[in-house]
């Protein structure tokens, strides 16, 4: 009897606990976007009441989107996400394979060598990579940007999916070469398909932190026809600081498009993070 | 395995496969990390790039506009990283206690909305929390009244004593979410057999965890450890997006990442200086080093590792 009021109460305080810092977690996105819809008068005078038919305006986004090109920094953002995305999946893919697949001399020495980059941050180098971009041209394109990020992203993608590929059975692989299969189709089209759901960890792990990234966009493409969405929202929300309306706007309509992506890949992020490919 | 019967044939599809992935990974991210070490041994006179051996080091630690500025960067950093490591990880690791009880109901939601902070970006959280934060707005000041509790309230981000707490405090609100899902996985990869047996000799509850499920744990709190470190020694766009390049008030927030910044690209009156930018990157790279070797040889190699 005792023992079963303990689990009760346990439960229950675990509930709260988890209550409690839900609402500390999703208070500050749920103020913003409730504002985003009010008037200016009401939204200094009931900051944490919904927008009732009386307080109901859009005057905040009618500013946004005629002030700011936001439709093509989203653009932007896409190209330079989905670009940067394809080459760490594709380039990872391919490296991972040679090293998982062939014993060759300087196998060890090529994995660790791509591996110091998961510890080391990229942006260390800034100077030397806003050197070489301005010696090839490739600043302010959204080329430079996919470059740094697949670089950036390559180490741990690599280490990755050398650890899944080890997994492929070899009779597999070697049914393959008997059928007389090049290494390139043994790659492309018997493994590549198995490790499909370590690519979709890799990529969605990438995707977050390419597509908020604000330090390159700043140094590397900082022209108003590269923007990326989060340098874009950056600079709009500094010149309109004192039009509250249009920056809550500018903040609803930048937490949008990662919302949606984190709630069509959440599952796999989850299950990419708790299976361990991170260790 | 077909490598020894193709042996006498140069295996090229080994370097076709590694090729794209080491030229793009060389060329972008590691001749410029060396590239940039170089560059701190030079300087520009006369639009000419002069080398100078360490000079500019000696400019960085031994005039005092440079040196103050660096070493209350430095002090900032360690703070931010103190408060990351005593506020951020307990918290993960509490909820990631709590979530991982079998029978708790809900669990999936809790954690994808406790995760929501760490989807969205510095300039959304940092605008955000200004906003929130502000005496014009009177969120923060509103709330407190509620509670009674209106006279701590204090414009947090425009005082240098609480600023650079508070802006601790909301990159830990914001990251909270990577430690709770690693620890979480810790935690769900330890076997049921260990559990129940501690249950048989009437270990529950609390005490499990402390005694068996923590120590079991460790390595994983190491290497949150060590990422909590490199994130916070090459943070900068949290405190960009609040407070802008000058890491204000006072540069009472200025840390390695803003202020290698301001040298490296300039701001307002002052002219950007890459080569003591690269100065200062290379101190922060050496930073870096000494931690990551000092997890490497000094924790991790002594930490035991169980497997199951």
């Amino acid at each position: 009897m005792n023992a079963a009021r303990q689990n009760r109460f346990n439960t229950i305080a675990a509930h709260g606990a988890l209550i409690l810092y839900t609402l500390i977690a999703l208070f500050p996105v749920f103020v913003i976007v409730i504002n985003s819809f009010k008037t200016r008068k009401a939204i200094f005078r009931e900051p944490l009441a919904l927008p009732s038919a009386d307080s109901f305006s859009l005057i905040g986004y009618e500013t946004v989107l005629k002030q700011g090109d936001f439709f093509l920094y989203f653009q932007n953002s896409m190209i330079v996400t989905i670009g940067s995305l394809f080459f760490i999946l594709l380039f990872g893919a391919m490296a991972a394979f040679a090293l998982a697949e062939y014993r060759f001399k300087g196998n060890t020495v090529m994995g660790l060598y791509l591996a110091l980059g998961i510890m080391i941050p990229i942006r260390i180098g800034t100077v030397a990579i806003l050197e070489m971009m301005v010696q090839t041209g490739l600043v302010n394109t959204l080329w430079a940007l996919i470059l740094v990020y697949t670089a950036q992203g390559l180490p741990l993608a690599v280490f990755i999916l050398s650890e899944f590929m080890r997994q492929v059975s070899d009779d597999l692989k070697n049914a393959g070469r008997i059928d007389g299969l090049s290494e390139y189709r043994i790659f492309f089209s018997l493994v590549l398909p198995l490790v499909r759901p370590a690519m979709a960890t890799v990529a969605v792990f990438n995707m977050i932190p390419i597509w908020n990234d604000l330090w390159f966009p700043l140094i590397l493409a900082p022209a108003e026809e590269v923007k990326t969405l989060t340098l874009g929202s950056q600079v709009f929300i500094g010149q309109f600081v004192t039009d509250w309306n249009a920056v809550l706007s500018a903040l609803s309509l930048a937490i949008l498009p990662v919302m949606t992506l984190y709630v069509i890949f959440s599952r796999q992020l989850i299950r990419g993070i708790t299976s361990g490919a991170v260790k | 395995m077909s490598d020894q019967q193709s042996r006498p044939k140069f295996r090229w599809h080994i370097i076709v496969f590694l090729a794209p992935a080491v030229l793009v990974y060389t060329a972008v991210m590691i001749y410029p990390l060396f590239n940039t070490l170089r560059l701190s041994l030079f300087t520009e006179v006369d639009q000419e790039r002069v080398f100078v051996g360490l000079q500019n080091f000696q400019t960085l630690f031994g005039e005092t506009v440079w040196s103050s500025q660096f070493w209350n960067a430095l002090g900032n950093n360690f703070w931010f990283f103190i408060i990351h490591m005593l506020v951020q990880n307990p918290i993960g690791v509490a909820l990631a206690a709590i979530l991982s009880h079998p029978k708790l109901r809900f669990a999936s939601f809790y954690r994808s909305a406790i995760f929501i902070p760490t989807i969205l970006s510095f300039v959304i959280v940092g605008f955000a929390w200004k906003l929130i934060l502000s005496p014009i707005w009177g969120i923060a000041p509103g709330m407190l009244d509620a509670v009674g509790l209106k006279s701590l309230y204090a414009p947090w981000l425009g005082k240098e004593a609480y600023a650079l707490t508070t802006l601790s405090l909301v990159s830990v609100w914001q990251f909270v979410g990577i430690p709770m899902m690693l620890i979480y996985a810790a935690l769900l990869s330890i076997p049921d057999e260990i559990l129940e047996a501690a249950e048989v000799e009437g270990i529950t509850g609390l005490s499990a965890f402390w005694k068996i499920k923590l120590p079991l744990i460790l390595p994983s709190i190491g290497i949150i450890s060590i990422l909590t470190f490199v994130a916070n020694f090459n943070a900068f766009d949290l405190i960009y997006a609040a407070q802008g390049a000058l890491a204000g008030p006072d540069y009472s927030t200025d840390i390695l990442g803003t202020f290698m910044y301001r040298t490296f690209f300039g701001f307002q009156l002052q002219l950007g200086d890459p080569h003591m930018g690269s100065t200062i990157a290379s101190a922060m790279f050496a930073i870096i080093l000494v931690g990551v070797c000092l997890y490497l040889f000094g924790i991790q190699s002594r930490m035991r590792r169980y497997q199951f």
